[in-house]
């Protein structure tokens, strides 16, 4: 694989130019992140625009999921994970002790590596969300679980079977149905931690034109270990490595001619 | 190839070993409940359903301490579910990494396996003779402290079996936690957690010890929570010593319908989890 066959099409790339004149949606200033005293990253600082697709790569350990998980702050499930620093989400600073958690996470949504369907129908698994925040009639909750469906391309395979259990679809309708649930929230910011990594090509690539449709209305992140995933999908590239950003750029810049050699090693498969 | 011929040979020794010792195990199982089906359908008639427990000579049945039995079990369970469902919640969603959670799980293992003899002069103490008699609902509060322990153990496993990755995607979609608890991980526990109280009913619908200090028995038809109470078990081992046939007789019906009942819940229970793995 050569690195020319990675970057996208001519007509992708003048798109992506003017991406980066997008608003910031979400900015880093020196953060850092820790697991009990070990320090996962360092000092980072970045900033990721609005209705624009952010990719993260990086070899295994480099910290790409973690900074991710900071961003809706989900660590805090977890004693003894902390983070320093500022993210300032439309120039609010989220790390701050004040914000709420629940809302910071209904306005960033996530969607995980392994498909994570609640134990319960379809319908529930989209509604479940919904009803957190919003009191709607059965009328306009079936409308807006028709239309998360639909947003999520799941909406034909699944209309007759609404009712049937979300554990019953395949692995892609699975991941698919996740995504419908994160969107139904109505969500500024989607979080895609490997979202495809777990399925087939077919569903990945599904999984992919999705991504391109949702970005028009969000600010997507994504983490992938698929380095041409991340040339296809994403406006930017961050690459990470152990636990430091070493290079973010236009992903085509990123990808042909990257500024840091240790970028170009990675890109290039010398390790990884 | 004789090496091949002795491993083969080996093999089917320790094989007919091992089938021989679960057929000598299943074998008793097998004799006793036929003994308690041959011994005990004699005995079971309409009547047993209907009338109270008779005076010896006299044609009765076993209504009181049936009724008696399946009040106290049901408020046994009433008490014990919630407190037992509540700890091992606490257990694995809430303090899971706490001190107090290992200190609880110890003292519930030994609360677990403590003799059921214990419980009923611990209740004695407390409940009998504080207020100075003998009552049903000394009796259930005996058996709620064995439905306890259960409870909470199953809880706490069944809830710890749910993946982080569930409860990490209920968050992310800003549920409080107390909602990805009762909606995302009861959910996903729920058809061991029942498991569990019909194991704990199971226990408990044998259980003759704790009763015979707290609901003692009652030779006639009481619901009252205050007075003492009938049961399955403890009018099975008076009427199973008694030196009369139609008790002994009615012992062995008393036997069979506690046997059964349990074996409709073991059932049950499998059935249950069952349907949940099928999904």
């Amino acid at each position: 694989m050569t690195v020319q066959s990675l970057v996208p099409p001519t007509a992708a790339r003048d798109e992506n130019a003017s991406r980066l004149a997008n608003q910031p949606k979400i900015e880093l200033k020196d953060v850092s992140f820790f697991y009990g005293k070990s320090k996962a990253l360092k000092d980072i600082s970045l900033t990721l625009p609005e209705r624009a697709v952010t990719a993260f790569i990086g070899p295994s350990g480099c910290g790409k999921s973690t900074l991710l998980r900071m961003f809706n702050r989900i660590y805090e499930m977890y004693p003894n994970q902390r983070a320093e620093g500022q993210i300032l989400l439309d120039g609010e600073n989220i790390l701050d002790r004040s914000q709420d958690l629940n809302l910071l996470r209904a306005r960033v949504g996530m969607v995980f590596q392994k498909p994570t369907p609640f134990p319960m129908s379809i319908y529930e698994n989209i509604a479940f969300g919904i009803r957190l925040y919003e009191k709607l009639s059965r009328s306009e909750l079936d409308g807006r679980v028709e239309q998360a469906l639909r947003r999520a391309a799941l909406w034909e395979e699944v209309k007759d079977k609404l009712s049937s259990s979300g554990l019953g679809l395949s692995g892609g309708q699975q991941q698919r149905l996740c995504i419908a649930r994160t969107v139904a929230v109505q969500p500024e910011v989607i979080l895609l931690d490997e979202p495809a990594s777990a399925l087939d090509p077919i569903s990945t690539a599904k999984i992919e034109e999705l991504i391109d449709e949702l970005k028009s209305d969000y600010t997507i992140a994504i983490v992938t270990h698929n380095m041409q995933q991340a040339a296809r999908v994403s406006d930017l590239t961050a690459f990470m490595y152990l636990g430091e950003l070493i290079e973010f750029d236009h992903t085509e810049k990123v990808f042909t001619s990257p500024s840091n050699p240790k970028t170009h090693e990675y890109i290039t498969g010398r390790f990884g | 190839m004789a090496s091949f011929a002795a491993r083969k040979a080996k093999n089917t020794i320790m094989l007919s070993l091992c089938v021989l010792a679960a057929l000598i195990g299943l074998a008793w199982l097998f004799v006793i409940l036929m003994d308690l089906l041959i011994e005990g359908i004699g005995g079971l008639s309409f009547a047993v359903f209907t009338e109270m427990t008779p005076p010896p000579g006299e044609a009765g049945g076993l209504l009181n301490p049936i009724m008696g039995s399946l009040l106290m079990t049901f408020i046994a369970v009433m008490v014990g579910t919630p407190i037992g469902v509540l700890a091992g919640t606490y257990m694995a969603e809430y303090g899971r990494h706490d001190k107090l959670t290992h200190v609880i799980r110890f003292i519930n293992d030994i609360l677990l396996s403590a003799p059921s003899i214990i419980v009923g002069l611990f209740i004695y103490e407390l409940m009998v003779r504080t207020m100075g008699h003998f009552s049903g609902i000394a009796g259930a509060i005996a058996l709620a402290i064995i439905v306890l322990p259960v409870v909470v153990r199953t809880t706490e496993d069944m809830l710890l079996l749910v993946p982080d990755s569930l409860r990490e995607a209920g968050t992310a979609i800003g549920a409080p936690r107390w909602v990805v608890i009762r909606s995302v991980a009861y959910k996903a526990a729920s058809a061991g957690m029942i498991t569990g109280v019909l194991l704990a009913v199971a226990r408990i619908s044998g259980e003759t010890a704790p009763l015979l200090f707290t609901a003692l028995n009652n030779q006639f038809w009481s619901l009252n929570l205050n007075a003492p109470m009938a049961s399955l078990p403890v009018t099975i081992f008076q009427f199973a010593l008694s030196p009369y046939e139609d008790w002994q007789s009615l012992a062995w019906a008393g036997a069979l319908i506690t046997t059964l009942a349990v074996l409709t819940l073991s059932i049950v229970a499998r059935l249950l989890t069952a349907r949940k793995e099928d999904r």
